[in-house]
């Protein structure tokens, strides 16, 4: 008997052993379900080719992407090691200790110095200019427009602009001229239309949309250090950019009140309008054939200038995370060493995925190897980003609240949303005592 | 015979012939009933009647701490909430009267003498078995400006239904009704036929016109039925979620269930949100016992 029981509790204990060690072979990151999720699977197939460790990308529709993280987050839940993050995250997730710092990880490997300097400071870093790090940013991205080249170089459209608005047709250069062409492609008897904007309201597309135009303007959202918001967010300037981004509606097709990514890239392939805003990561869709009829006849640029000559666009994009609750956290450690390394981030490019580190976005390589790569690497330079505070979900909801209705259907004044977009903030702030 | 020599057993013979116990029927399914009750229903339910007076966010690590009535308090001085309760209340308004409407008008239409009735009543009860889902994304293809179904066949060019904020409600309201109608029409079909023949030949010798008869006696013996399809249709509507969330997300269809899932679970303000669950749950209780009173007086009729 006493035999029996030895057997058993050894065969226990080996199980275990070998149980554990066979856990920690395998790694689950969390993230959307769009294609760079499909790229950062091929990438990490080849880390398991190099060391064994099965890493297995489990993405989930952006819908439910933030609710599903944190609901897992929540119950404190370890069936994610890894997370990709969306950037306004860190301060909720970082402050309830849902992720690993990693300044220690940032440090030994220089990552300031390593990633394009706008990836860290909206990634990684919280709060701001804290020298504390959550994150490896992962999928850089930010806002960018595509265009129809063969509408733009047709010499009658050509010679019709230049009669109408004294100046060439081209790529805008500035919000002014982004309007000019949008209402002069806009034509709902051919059913044509002269822009596709962001304006679902369900997340963050509307108000990112709407940040393009406030950034480029030379506004803000408030200042992210003393959580000011009364004056800036209801500038002169953002009043301005609000007011364009309204314009900017009435150029759009039928019922394009409820519209994001997907939409906006169908506005390019079905011939629905002449430019179309939208993430720099769902661009290789529109120069595949197989996805977009138009691929040979569509263009890039970047966010344009505002009328004093800022241009900065509205940051997209994810950092990687270790998730606190993860059984494999060492192991997860080794894996974004693996990650940062010079060669996955140039593997990561080659793939799709678009890379933070400076080295390869400023490689000739990098920026040839895609029509709209070169406006890519301009835009990762100059990107702001929403609030990253534990209550940006409110903020961007009262943002969308206030915001949704005017710009969709002229609502009140943009001087009276962003006034009242300011009192919610304000009492958002003070009730979570962030302005004392 | 059978029934003399089972009424003549004692009871516990009488369990015993039937193969159970009544303690047995009791430790097998009441008790597990009421455990399961207990676990999932109510327990819950105390639960998170205690969080909606605490600050707790279920994001954050911090404990929640004890805030009293301050979560009803500012939900009640919210003018976005009761902004939100309004447009619950015309949802609910247009939603329900149009299925009562088209339900009962349905119901008047079947209850004749029609061919292929059978077959007929089958397929207008289909919408109800679709999924909210499926329905959400069905109907806004049809809404779809350029190329929905419904500006073409109604000759409105490219009228926007969703994207516009002053008809998207009504919209959404249209597909509702579209779908539960036909529960309106079972229910009232059923009561229709139970209205006893001689009343209409009554009414037919004394030369009562189709209005009188229809007044007089069809609505007043089919309103009983009639008030409990509004009951339960009331009560959906109150919290519907799914098609407006699926088909719009316009500030003017945000219906007090979208709101409070938002607050919940993309905010994360679970004590505030649990507040809300409560002062929604006593409007559905109020209403619901406003009707079940106007139930019990047309019975009484």
């Amino acid at each position: 008997m006493r035999k029996t029981v030895t057997g058993l509790l050894a065969g226990i204990g080996l199980t275990l052993a070998s149980g554990t060690s066979a856990l920690a072979q395998e790694l689950t990151i969390f993230w959307a379900e769009w294609d760079p999720a499909n790229y950062l699977q091929e990438l990490v197939n080849e880390y398991e080719a190099e060391t064994g460790v099965t890493v297995t990308v489990e993405t989930t529709p952006w819908a439910d992407f933030q609710t599903k993280a944190f609901t897992e987050f929540n119950a404190k839940g370890s069936a994610y090691d890894m997370v990709v993050g969306d950037s306004q995250w860190i301060g909720a997730a970082s402050e309830a200790g849902h992720y690993v710092d990693l300044t220690d990880f940032f440090n030994k490997h220089k990552l300031t110095e390593v990633m394009a300097p706008a990836t860290v400071k909206y990634y990684a870093e919280y709060p701001a200019n804290s020298g504390k790090y959550w994150s490896i940013p992962a999928e850089g991205d930010a806002v960018g427009w595509s265009y129809r080249k063969d509408w733009f170089e047709d010499p009658k459209e050509m010679a019709a602009f230049k009669e109408k608005y004294g100046y060439d047709l081209a790529p805008p250069k500035d919000w002014k001229q982004l309007r000019d062409i949008a209402e002069f492609f806009h034509r709902p008897d051919e059913k044509r239309y002269g822009i596709a904007i962001y304006t679902d309201n369900s997340y963050d597309g509307l108000v990112m949309g709407v940040e393009n135009a406030i950034f480029s303007f030379g506004g803000e959202l408030g200042d992210y250090a003393n959580y000011k918001v009364d004056g800036i967010i209801n500038s002169e300037k953002n009043v301005k950019a609000l007011e364009l981004y309204r314009e900017l509606y009435g150029f759009t097709p039928p019922g394009w009140a409820k519209s994001f990514f997907v939409e906006n890239n169908q506005a390019i392939t079905e011939n629905l309008a002449a430019m179309s805003m939208n993430y720099f990561a769902f661009f290789p869709a529109l120069v595949n054939e197989a996805s977009n009829p138009n691929a040979k006849v569509t263009g890039f640029f970047a966010n344009p200038a505002g009328p004093d000559g800022h241009q900065f666009a509205a940051l997209g994009g994810q950092g990687i995370s270790i998730v606190s609750y993860s059984q494999n956290k060492e192991e997860a450690m080794k894996f974004l060493e693996w990650f940062v390394k010079d060669e996955t981030q140039k593997r990561w490019a080659e793939l799709g995925g678009y890379t933070a580190s400076a080295k390869v976005l400023e490689s000739e390589e990098f920026q040839n190897a895609t029509p709209y790569n070169k406006a890519f690497y301009e835009t990762m330079f100059k990107v702001k980003d929403f609030w990253a505070t534990p209550e940006y979900a409110e903020l961007l909801i009262q943002m969308n609240q206030r915001i949704y209705p005017y710009v969709t259907a002229g609502k009140g004044t943009a001087k009276e949303v962003l006034d009242a977009l300011a009192a919610d903030w304000k009492a958002t702030f003070e009730k979570y005592g962030r302005n004392k | 015979m059978a029934t003399v020599v089972m009424t003549s057993l004692d009871a516990k013979s009488r369990a015993a012939s039937r193969g159970m116990s009544d303690m047995k029927i009791r430790n097998l399914f009441i008790i597990p009933t009421i455990l399961f009750l207990i676990v999932f229903n109510i327990f819950p339910l105390i639960y998170s009647l205690g969080y909606s007076f605490t600050d707790f966010r279920a994001s954050t690590n911090v404990s929640a701490n004890f805030v009293g009535l301050q979560n009803y308090r500012e939900l009640l001085n919210d003018p976005f909430i009761w902004s939100n309760f309004a447009i619950t209340a015309k949802y609910v308004i247009v939603s329900v009267s149009g299925q009562v409407v088209v339900g009962f008008g349905t119901a008047m239409l079947l209850n004749r003498d029609i061919p292929l009735k059978g077959l007929l009543t089958t397929l207008l009860l289909l919408p109800m078995m679709l999924s909210m889902a499926v329905v959400g994304l069905f109907w806004k293809l049809l809404y779809d400006p350029s190329f929905g179904i419904i500006n073409y066949a109604l000759g409105f060019g490219s009228f926007e239904w969703l994207s516009n904020p002053d008809m998207a409600l009504y919209a959404v309201a249209i597909t509702d009704i579209w779908m539960w109608s036909p529960f309106v029409m079972l229910l009232s079909l059923a009561g229709l036929s139970a209205v006893p023949k001689h009343l209409y030949e009554a009414a037919a010798i004394d030369r009562a016109g189709p209005f009188y008869t229809f007044f007089r006696i069809t609505l007043p013996l089919v309103a009983p039925i009639l008030m409990i399809a509004i009951i339960f249709r009331t009560m959906e509507a109150f919290k519907t979620f799914d098609i407006a969330y699926i088909l719009t997300s316009q500030p003017t269809t945000e219906v007090i269930s979208i709101r409070l899932y938002k607050m919940a679970f993309q905010e994360w303000q679970t004590g505030r949100s649990c507040a809300l669950a409560y002062i929604v749950l006593i409007m559905v209780l109020a209403i619901t016992n406003i009707y079940v009173k106007y139930l019990n007086k047309v019975k009484e009729r």
